[in-house]
Parts: C-alpha cells; structure tokens; sequence
C-alpha cells in the first residue's frame, strides 16, 4: 500500500511540470493556434525561472519569471503563425530550436548551480485524509495551483461567455467576427498565455523539481504536453489525467531502476514515450469509431478577415 | 493613424524567389547578432570565428562537406513527406535506427568483402530506417494518428535504444568504459577520399536528391504525391489511394533516413559512439525548407547549413560557448524564411488614415 501511494504522489509530482504546459496547449490550441514549440518555450521558462530565483531567493519571483519569458519567447510564433499566416508546424519547430539554443547560451555559465526552490508544503486539513492526503495533498503550493487552474479552466472554457468567445475564434473565426469578436486579438492572448503557462511547467521543472539549471532539462515534456493535449481531447480535465498518466510512467521507471532492475535504464527511458504513441493511437481508434474527437475546427488555420472561404 | 494591410499577390516575380529567401537568412543572422549581443557574445568575433574555423581552411571544408553529407539525406527524408503535407520528423529516431542495424550487420553477418558487405550494410540500414518510419505512416494512414507526435516520440525512443547498446552488450569490451562499439572490420567500411574525412555517403546524398528530383518532377507518383500535398479534396476526386501513398513515402522517407545512419557509422566513425547523431534529424528539416521542397536544391543548403555547424563547434571551442548555441541561429533562420515566404506571396500595403477613418 505504502509503494502504491508512493507511486501515486510522485506521478503528481512529476506531472505536474507537463500539466501546466499541457494546459497551455488546450488554451491556445482551442483559439485555433497550435504550438509546436513547448519544449523551447519550457526550456526558457525553465532558465528563467532558476535564473530569477538565483537573483532574488524568491521562488514566486522565479515562477512569475518564467511566466513572463514563456510569454515573451512565444511572441515570435504568435507573430509568425498569426500575423504573417504561416505554418504552423514548422514555426513551432523554429521556436524549440531558438528555445533550446537561447536557454543554453543564457544559462552556460550557472550548469550544476543549486537553488533554493520552492519548500515543500502540506495542504492543511486535507493532507490528513488517509490515502487522498498523501497522494494528493502533501507536495507544494504550485501542485495545488495547478488543480485550481485546471477547474478553473474547466469553469472557464465551457461555462462563461469569455469561454464561448475564445472557443468560436478557434472552431469558427469568420462567424466570430461577424458576432464582432477580435479573432487576431483573441488569438494572440490565448497563444501567449498558453506559452506562459508553458513557461510556468518549465519553471516547476527547474525551481521545484530538480532546484538547478541542466540545459535541455525538459528532455522531451513540451513534446509529451502537446501530444497530451489530443489525449485530453482539448479538455483540461482529461488533460490533468494524461499528464498523471505519464508522471506515473516516469515515476514507476525512476523506482525500477532505484531497485537495481536488471532492465537497462535506457530501455526503462523508453517507457514514456511509447506511452504517448499507443495512447494516442488509442485515443485515434476511438476517435474512428465516432466519438467526438472535438479537435476546433479551425485549428492551425490561419484567419485573414478579407478571405472568403 | 497607419495601418499595414497584406494582400496577396497575383503573380511572384521570378527575382522574388532567390533574393527573398537570401535576405531572410541575412535578417536571421542579424538578428541572430544582436541577440548575441546581448548575451554577452561579441557577434563579430562570433560570426568571424565561423567563417574562419569553417571556410578558413582545407581542414574546414572536408569537416563543412562531412556534415552535409547527413544534412542532405535527412532533409530528403522529411522533404518527401512535406511534400504530401506529412509532418514527419522523425529523421533524427531513423537515422539512429539505420546506425544501429548497420552496426548490427557487422556485428552478426560481417562478410569479408567490401562490396557484399556494402549492399548487406545498405538495404539493412534502409529496412530499419523504412520500418521506423513506415510505423508512423501506418498510423497515420490506418487510424489518422498525429505524426508529428509519433515520429517525434519515436525519436527518443530509437536514441535510447542506440545508447542501451552502446553503453550495454555492443560496448567495446577494450574501451576502458568509454561508450562506443569495436570498430568496424575494413570490409566494413565505405570508401574514404585519400587524406581527408570525406566518404562515399556523398554519393549516396547526392544520389538520393537526384532520384527524388527526378520521381517528383517527372514520374506518375510523383505527381500523386504533389496533387496530394497541394489539394488533397482534388486527389481523393482523382482517386488516388491517399491512405497506400502516406505509408509509401513515410516509409521512403525513413529508408533515407536509415541510410544518413549509416554513412555515419560506416562512413565516417567506422564504429557507433555515444551521442553520434549530434542532432542532423532536426537541422535536416530547415535544410529541407530552406530548399524550398526541391530535392535538387538541397545539397547545396546543406553545405551552406554545414559551414554553420562546423562554425558552432569553432564557437564552442574558441569562445567556450555551448554547441547549442548555434540552434538559435537555426531556429532564428527558419523563422525569418518562414516569415519571408508570407511576404513572397503577400504584398504590404501601408494605409494612411485620417482619425475621421476617411483614407487619405
């Protein structure tokens, strides 16, 4: 029991990095703007985050300033994807790679630095609950953040006209111009605070999780987080599933090898990403059986208000 | 007020095609120079450290044509899947794929004659890069899963495979603990121009953008797969089976893959080595767009995409700067290509406005 319950909280714990970013695809992606490049935008936040901390001893700083960079590096796919209409795939590309190379230019003087990161803490009254405690309850403020954001978002996407709004920019832009919406200015927003957020999950990696800066420490997360998004089928709550899903993967292979498996630790490395395919793939035959797979319609289509379709 | 409007152009004038692509790397550098700036990096010294340790010698120019060697056969590895508006990006996994059968080959089948063991080393490299990707195509083509992911995570996942043979059961056992496999037997190896680095995989390259310049532009299929990528409502009309073409090319691709693998490892290192694919999957993709699509253009980005890897390693070693620094050109580059495609096919048009709104 002891083991399950510690599996279970330490897939919390290592999901919630790809959570945040996760979340910050189905915010953009639902706006119509697909970001490929999480796993750049991770990587600065990250960078940004231990890097803020360093300076300042204060982790909240840190994680405002890897906010603030996630926004900030996202700006040129918003640009590119938005304004000049380009592909959307290839932008995202372009963006890991400007990601990954700034972060390991900015960060090459601070490799192996440690920080003090955020502390640990249990949430009270709740953290006592036998089993929902351990697993749910006793982390770190930002864990309990991200189950605020992902019911808020939840209330936010499906429940309120601001919600409606930023869903008809990405199923429909010409009927949500026509309703008198900003399509561009929506775009825009969303797709920047989808790389904040983004930016946030890089910045739990580096001031929370490992508590320094390893250049390409996000090793693959951004790129786990959008496939988690068509797994969550553009639904945070399911989002939130996925991304524990595979913070228990990691968690479970962690153990494995702290055990002395005689699997190779490469192969146990493995485990994540042949995840992501088969729960893809499965979530695609479904898909083909006809369940909704609720993809906005205009995803990755570019909006140009004097076009008729 | 101004207010900056595109529309798009009727006609591309013929000029626009080579000076627009070239401004936009010239801007990508620049900018690429003030952020380096920025960083504390003296961008003169960066840029000249590039251009000296890359074209400054003949030392320069083998290592520039080594590394495009592989540029060009993993870009022409996504370039026929962009082709058909498959995102695959999964050179990177089959070229890993290709090494490690090349090096399985070897090790299992040697046959002691260069010529039996070159076809042996080739079709299993092509196999196991075609089979790589071929599983994404399946997906994609059976149940429409995203290809981009899957060939992505399938990267991770051949590189992981590689180092579980490399650092466990292929490892030299003469190696000291060092992470490399023995080295290949001379059969084993391919032909090498006398006094340099440069193999035979440049055949192979060039080979390879010839045939595809020629299937693309001049074949039955290749027209399919162009129809496919400009109007995929208009093949289904036609007929063409869409589904039997993404497992097609997904697996071409792948097989090209494979084959970057193993001019690597055969051609070059003559043994598989931890962290011997140094990223040429994903460098191959803006190769492949740089080049605009066409096959025949794209040794030549290569080259020009190698002179700034073999400046990065410069950077690296004179400036003490990470390797990965030089993606911030790439990516930089890329975007201002991408961005000045938009501006090929649109024309900015800056409209003046009076504050009542009546256009002046």
């Amino acid at each position: 029991m002891d083991f399950f319950i510690a599996i279970l909280a330490s897939a919390v714990r290592s999901g919630t990095p790809i959570l945040f970013a996760t979340l910050g695809e189905v915010v953009a992606e639902r706006a119509g703007v697909m970001n490929l490049g999480l796993e750049g935008v991770m990587l600065v936040g990250a960078y940004a985050g231990f890097a803020a901390t360093k300076a300042t001893g204060n982790p909240w700083i840190g994680i405002a300033a890897a906010f603030t960079a996630g926004v900030a590096v996202t700006l040129i796919h918003a640009f590119l994807s938005i304004t000049l209409m380009c592909n959307q795939t290839v932008s995202g590309l372009a963006l890991v790679l400007t990601g990954y190379g700034l972060s390991a230019l900015l960060g090459r003087n601070t490799i192996g630095q440690t920080i003090d990161g955020l502390k640990p803490l249990a949430f009270p009254l709740l953290c006592k609950i036998p089993f929902i405690g351990p697993v749910f309850f006793q982390h770190n403020a930002m864990v309990y953040i991200s189950y605020a954001l992902v019911a808020f978002l939840c209330w936010f996407l499906f429940r309120t006209r601001a919600g409606l709004n930023l869903r008809a920019v990405g199923e429909n832009p010409r009927a949500a111009d026509a309703m008198g919406l900003n399509v561009i200015g929506l775009r825009y927003f969303y797709c920047l605070l989808g790389g904040g957020l983004a930016g946030v999950g890089g910045g739990y990696l580096s001031i929370v999780y490992a508590q320094m800066w390893i250049e390409g420490m996000t090793s693959g997360r951004g790129w786990i987080a959008a496939g988690l998004v068509i797994f969550g089928l553009w639904n945070p709550a399911r989002a939130a599933l996925g991304a524990y899903l595979f913070g228990g993967v990691e968690a479970f292979q962690l153990r494995l090898q702290a055990m002395g498996s005689s699997i190779s630790a490469s192969l146990l490395l493995t485990l994540p990403y042949l995840m992501t395919i088969i729960v893809l793939t499965a979530v695609a035959i479904r898909a083909g059986k006809g369940v909704l797979l609720g993809a906005p319609a205009s995803l990755t289509v570019p909006f140009r208000r004097e076009d008729r379709d | 007020m101004i207010k900056f409007k595109l529309e798009p152009r009727l006609e591309i004038p013929v000029w626009m095609n080579v000076v627009i692509p070239v401004a936009a790397v010239v801007f990508g550098l620049f900018i690429g120079g003030i952020l380096f700036a920025c960083l504390g990096v003296n961008p003169f010294k960066a840029y000249a450290a590039v251009i000296e340790g890359a074209l400054g010698s003949t030392f320069g120019l083998g290592e520039i044509i080594i590394k495009a060697i592989p540029l060009t056969l993993t870009a022409l590895a996504g370039l026929i899947c962009y082709r058909m508006l498959i995102w695959n990006i999964g050179a990177e996994g089959q070229l890993c794929m290709g090494a490690l059968a090349t090096a399985a080959v070897v090790r299992y089948f040697f046959v002691d004659n260069c010529f039996v063991m070159f076809v042996i080393m080739f079709a299993a490299a092509a196999i196991a890069g075609g089979l790589w990707g071929g599983v994404t195509g399946f997906l994609k083509s059976k149940w429409g899963v995203n290809e981009t992911i899957t060939t992505l995570m399938l990267n991770y996942v051949a590189i992981n495979i590689c180092e579980h043979f490399i650092y466990g059961p292929w490892k030299d056992p003469s190696s000291m603990g060092f992470p490399f496999t023995p080295n290949f037997p001379d059969a084993a190896r391919l032909w090498v121009l006398n006094g340099t680095k440069i193999h035979a995989g440049i055949f192979i390259a060039l080979g390879v953008a010839i045939v595809f310049q020629v299937l693309l532009k001049r074949s039955k299929w290749g027209y399919e797969i162009r129809v496919i990528g400009e109007n995929p409502r208009a093949a289904r009309y036609a007929g063409i089976n869409i589904a039997k073409n993404i497992l097609l090319v997904t697996f071409i691709g792948g097989a090209v893959g494979g084959l970057a693998g193993m001019s690597e490892v055969a051609g070059l290192l003559g043994r598989m080595n931890g962290g011997f694919s140094m990223g040429y999957g994903y460098t191959g993709i803006i190769v492949a767009w740089l080049a605009r699509l066409s096959p025949i253009y794209v040794p030549l980005v290569a080259f020009l995409m190698g002179i700034l890897l073999v400046g990065g390693d410069t950077l690296q070693v004179a400036m003490g700067l990470p390797l990965a620094s030089i993606n911030i050109l790439q990516g930089l580059i890329l975007c201002s290509v991408l961005g000045a495609e938009t501006l090929s096919r649109y024309r900015l048009r800056v409209i003046h406005r009076s504050a009542k709104g009546e256009t002046a």
